[in-house]
């Protein structure tokens, strides 16, 4: 058993990609080895931003020898035959055996030595390695057939045991030799085997294996914040895009002007993230400090005092940007930027945002003032939706589009407006998705909604609704936040009323919304409702089975009748039932129409028990559903249960006589609609 | 030098660090002049040819056409020069530290790309005095596009302690064609640059040329804060918007002409005349959101034009020249 190295190097390697990149490499890796006919043991796969590395131990000299066995013509058989089968085995009649009258060819393949394989292996990888990207170079770039990589491939090192694996690929060709640090250790450094890797390696200031990079980082960030008494804000983003920027990483602290923190503390963290990738730190108070953690790629030769000094004063023009946006921002009123959103289109077939914004008032307003959205001041509601696109147009937005809604928010309070109308254009575009937080002030509840409401159908009246795996304009996300913001907050109301009241009115010309809402929105909010509830564990059946009766408007009624209804399908009563409303509904498929008249009166008792069961239960079902005490339309139904069964035990549905047949027919068919009353039985699985 | 390690526990590093270019650490930070002639000396002794900026108008070192032009087809090319490059969209009066309507951008084109790119590239910061062991640098993914050239690369922003230095690319396609063979392109920022390596904050400050007898020394502000205050005037209120709209379409009329008369370099002028033109108009800001798209796709349709002529007027001589190339 011998080990195998091998190190593919290049020019850096985007931080991003490299996740990918060992991913991939480990796939192609197996598939190569197993194609071949060799186990893979333990792989371990890492990268620098200069190296892509892989180390497989444990494997075999050579490939195992195989013998294979082919079966060929009887011996009887004409001559033509054999022919054939020897031209395709490529032997001679002499060496063929005969078995019982069976010519067999048995074809010995010797093992091939891993070595070999490895060749093939490395030339496979370097040709088919799945980059986002991958680009062309040097002199050979003359050619269309040129070697593509990431970036310029510049070295191969493979090593079997301690033997060289000798392969040439797009005119580099592998060796024993690699490079050190760029800066620290730029000279050749000879690799002996798969075993001294990772020391050598490490003697010349890189560090190969990414997670103790990773780790580094994390820990050394946290001390050098610690240190200054601060607290480092932690993103394991950033600890994975700087352990994929660096091969020996330094993380060093930085303080900027103080002043600088009159900026919200979100623009300070995303422009030190974003652009400079650097860590903030929180102080005593848990507050945003003026520190900030960069990670180097050199112990430099001062402790780093020169790579502080030029950090720290690239983050002061980056925050002198920002303090200049934020002033700049508030020599407008939010009305008066928002005057502005009269030039910005939203959907050529939509008209400008301005004519978006004021849609979204009027449904914002509307479903203040109908209660919908109970405790809310319409007013409060309509001046929270006029502005809440507002900060769309500010300079601070246009730099970090992720901010809308936040600086809105900021803007707001600082101008004095309410905090209710403040905290709503805060929160407007919650919840973002699953998991996020959903709005629960009744002005924000407003807006938020109101704008969801009026994205979904303002596309799916333009025909642009979300088909297969297509949602351009994120609808069905939008759709989502719409149930979640009704069900979290239980307000009750019928979607489709509000849907088609509240956006007909919002709407500046008349619409064929109702249309539009009956045949497809409604059905896209079952859809949404499923996706939403599966985490919860809401059966995807059950929802149908509920709304199939007729498209319920009320969502908080739906699941409610829904929770119900997955309640008593645990029990024995209700998989019993069940049964018996499927045995049922397949007599009535059977049966047909069935004319003639029905026996007066119940022909045998269990006929009679049944009747006074289903006298008893329907009115009680229908009485709690319209009450929405669904657990007790549950027990109704539960009563039917015995009845049923008994009915099923004790009596022939197709009985002779064509009266009794009807009469139990007309029974059947009036026990499905007992459980219809509360739930489509037929959508159920099970 | 092939060397095998015998034994695993003796390991330690053998190759030496990157010399220290400091000799002296209190030793005078270049001048701006200086450091302009200090990367001519350094690319000059790497084989390029040492060009003069192109005589137009333009936003960046990229249009020129010893780049854009020759950056197509099979013979090498190797050159590096100063390019005065204008964004009029970038002025602010001259009072902005940062920023100018008007700045140098050094360029080097090296075809095919050698292979030690990286290697000469940090030679050249380490002759301007950037020392790599007492300063953080890093080659950060940036793919570089340009919509107006039909242009696109992959490389990197080169970070010089968290500042961006330089544009390091290997241009894949121009003008809507592949690069055979691949062109690098190093970019250099040299206001940028020359403020990191003179350590001031605001670019007037910096020290254009030094003091030499009586001579005083020259200040970047002493050559140019009048420029950018007059230019930033007119670049956003002065400049007549029916000339320049007028302009734009003569120049696009005048690039199909040349186009048609075979003659692609006065083409390729016009391109980059009306893409000049185009980013006044902007600065004026008299295009709207929706027109803009238009007016970039017009300036692609020129440059591209321009490239495609190039080909077609060069590619008898280049396959002659190089049997079995092709486009």
């Amino acid at each position: 058993m011998t080990d195998f190295l091998l190190e593919l190097r290049s020019e850096e390697i985007p931080a991003r990609m490299q996740a990918g990149a060992r991913a991939e490499l480990e796939k192609l890796f197996r598939a190569q080895l197993s194609a071949a006919g060799l186990e893979t043991g333990d792989l371990t796969i890492w990268s620098t931003p200069r190296r892509l590395a892989l180390i497989a131990k444990g494997l075999p000299e050579a490939t195992a020898a195989v013998s294979e066995e082919l079966k060929g013509p009887r011996s009887s058989a004409p001559p033509q035959a054999l022919e054939g089968f020897l031209r395709k085995t490529g032997l001679t009649q002499d060496q063929l055996e005969d078995r019982d009258g069976v010519y067999f060819a048995v074809i010995d393949k010797p093992g091939r030595p891993t070595s070999r394989v490895l060749t093939d292996t490395i030339a496979h990888i370097v040709r088919h390695m799945p980059w986002p990207k991958s680009m062309r170079w040097g002199k050979d770039s003359a050619s269309s057939e040129s070697l593509r990589w990431v970036r310029p491939l510049s070295g191969i090192v493979a090593i079997f045991g301690e033997e060289l694996v000798p392969c040439k690929i797009g005119g580099i060709e592998a060796g024993f030799a690699t490079r050190g640090h760029r800066f620290h250790c730029p000279g050749e450094i000879t690799i002996g085997s798969a075993s001294d890797y990772t020391e050598k390696l490490r003697a010349c200031h890189v560090i190969v294996d990414h997670e103790e990079r990773q780790s580094i980082i994390r820990a050394g960030a946290a001390k050098v914040a610690a240190d200054a008494g601060l607290t480092l804000v932690e993103d394991e983003g950033l600890v994975i895009e700087n352990a994929g920027l660096t091969e020996w990483p330094v993380p060093l602290l930085g303080r900027f002007d103080e002043a600088f923190l009159e900026v919200p503390p979100e623009v300070i963290q995303l422009t030190a993230r974003v652009n400079q990738k650097y860590f903030v730190v929180n102080g005593k108070d848990g507050k945003l400090a003026n520190g900030f953690v960069c990670t180097a790629n050199i112990d430099a030769v001062d402790s780093g005092a020169e790579i502080v000094a030029g950090n720290r004063k690239v983050l002061a023009a980056r925050l002198s940007d920002a303090r200049f946006f934020w002033e700049q921002d508030q020599k407008k009123t939010l009305a008066q930027h928002a005057e502005k959103l009269a030039n910005i289109t939203f959907h050529e077939k939509l008209g400008t945002v301005a004519d978006k914004v004021e849609r979204v008032a009027k449904l914002a307003e509307w479903l203040a003032s109908e209660g919908i959205v109970p405790n809310c001041d319409p007013a409060l509601a309509r001046q929270a939706a006029e502005l809440a696109k507002a900060d769309l147009v500010t300079e601070m937005v246009g730099e970090f589009p992720e901010l809308q809604g936040l600086m809105g928010g900021y803007y707001a309070r600082a101008e004095g407006l309410p905090d209710a109308v403040a905290d709503a254009i805060r929160d407007h575009y919650k919840p973002v998705g699953q998991g996020d937080d959903v709005p629960t002030a009744p002005v924000t509840v407003a807006v938020a909604l109101a704008d969801k409401l009026d994205t979904l159908l303002s596309f799916f009246l333009i025909h642009l609704g979300p088909t297969g795996s297509k949602d351009p304009f994120a609808l069905r996300r939008a759709g989502l936040g719409i149930i979640g913001i009704i069900l979290e907050n239980s307000l009750r109301c019928d979607l489709e009323q509000v849907m088609t009241e509240g956006f007909r009115r919002a709407q500046a010309k008349p619409t064929n919304v109702e249309d539009l809402v009956a045949s497809s929105v409604m059905f896209f909010f079952a859809d949404r409702l499923k996706v939403q509830q599966k985490e919860a564990g809401v059966r995807h059946d059950l929802i149908d089975a509920v709304f199939g009766l007729a498209p319920e408007g009320d969502l908080v009624r739906l699941l409610a009748r829904v929770k119900a209804l997955q309640a008593f399908m645990a029990t024995e009563d209700g998989t019993n039932l069940l049964a018996g409303y499927k045995r049922a509904a397949n007599i009535l498929k059977q049966a047909g129409e069935v004319s003639g008249t029905a026996a007066a009166t119940p022909p045998t008792d269990a006929d009679a028990v049944l009747l006074a069961a289903l006298d008893a239960a329907q009115p009680a079902a229908s009485a709690a559903v319209a009450e929405e005490r669904f657990t007790d339309a549950m027990a109704a139904l539960a009563s039917l249960r015995a009845p049923i069964d008994a009915f099923f035990d004790g009596v022939m549905v197709n009985d002779p006589e064509p009266a009794i047949r009807k009469y139990r027919i007309d029974l059947l068919s009036r026990f499905t609609g007992a459980v219809h009353g509360v739930a489509d039985f037929s959508k159920i699985e099970g | 030098m092939r060397r095998r390690w015998a034994n695993a526990a003796a390991i330690f590093c053998t190759c030496e660090g990157i010399a220290a270019v400091a000799d002296g650490a209190d030793k005078t930070p270049l001048s701006f002049q200086d450091m302009i002639l200090t990367l001519h000396a350094y690319w000059a002794a790497r084989g390029c040819a040492i060009l003069q900026p192109y005589d137009m108008r333009v936003g960046a070192g990229t249009f020129h056409p010893s780049t854009t032009l020759r950056s197509l087809g099979p013979e090498p090319w190797n050159v590096a020069y100063v390019q005065p490059s204008r964004r009029p969209t970038d002025g602010r009066y001259g009072e902005n530290p940062n920023r100018l309507q008007h700045y140098y951008q050094y360029q080097v084109i090296l075809k095919p790309s050698p292979a030690d790119l990286q290697e000469q590239y940090l030679g050249s910061l380490a002759a301007i005095g950037i020392d790599p062991l007492l300063h953080d640098i890093r080659f950060v993914e940036d793919d570089w596009e340009s919509p107006t050239l039909g242009a696109w690369g992959l490389g990197w922003e080169v970070w010089c302690d968290g500042m961006e230095v330089t544009q390091f690319t290997y241009f894949q396609q121009m003008g809507g064609f592949d690069c055979k063979p691949v062109a690098g392109e190093l970019t250099y920022g040299l206001e940028r640059l020359a403020m990191y390596i003179q350590n001031v904050d605001n670019v007037y400050d910096l020290r254009f040329s030094d003091a030499v007898g009586d001579v005083a020394a020259v200040s970047y502000g002493d050559v140019f804060l009048e420029n950018e205050k007059q230019f930033s005037k007119w670049n956003f209120e002065v400049a007549d918007t029916e000339t320049l709209f007028a302009g734009f379409k003569a120049a696009e009329a005048e690039c199909q002409r040349a186009i048609e008369a075979n003659v692609p370099l006065a083409a390729y002028d016009q391109a980059i005349e009306a893409s000049h033109l185009f980013n006044l108009l902007q600065a004026r800001g008299v295009i709207s959101v929706q027109e803009r798209a238009n007016y970039m796709a017009r300036v692609r349709d020129l440059a591209k034009g321009s490239c495609k002529a190039w080909i077609d007027s060069q590619s008898e001589r280049w396959t002659a020249k190089y049997p079995g190339w092709t486009l």
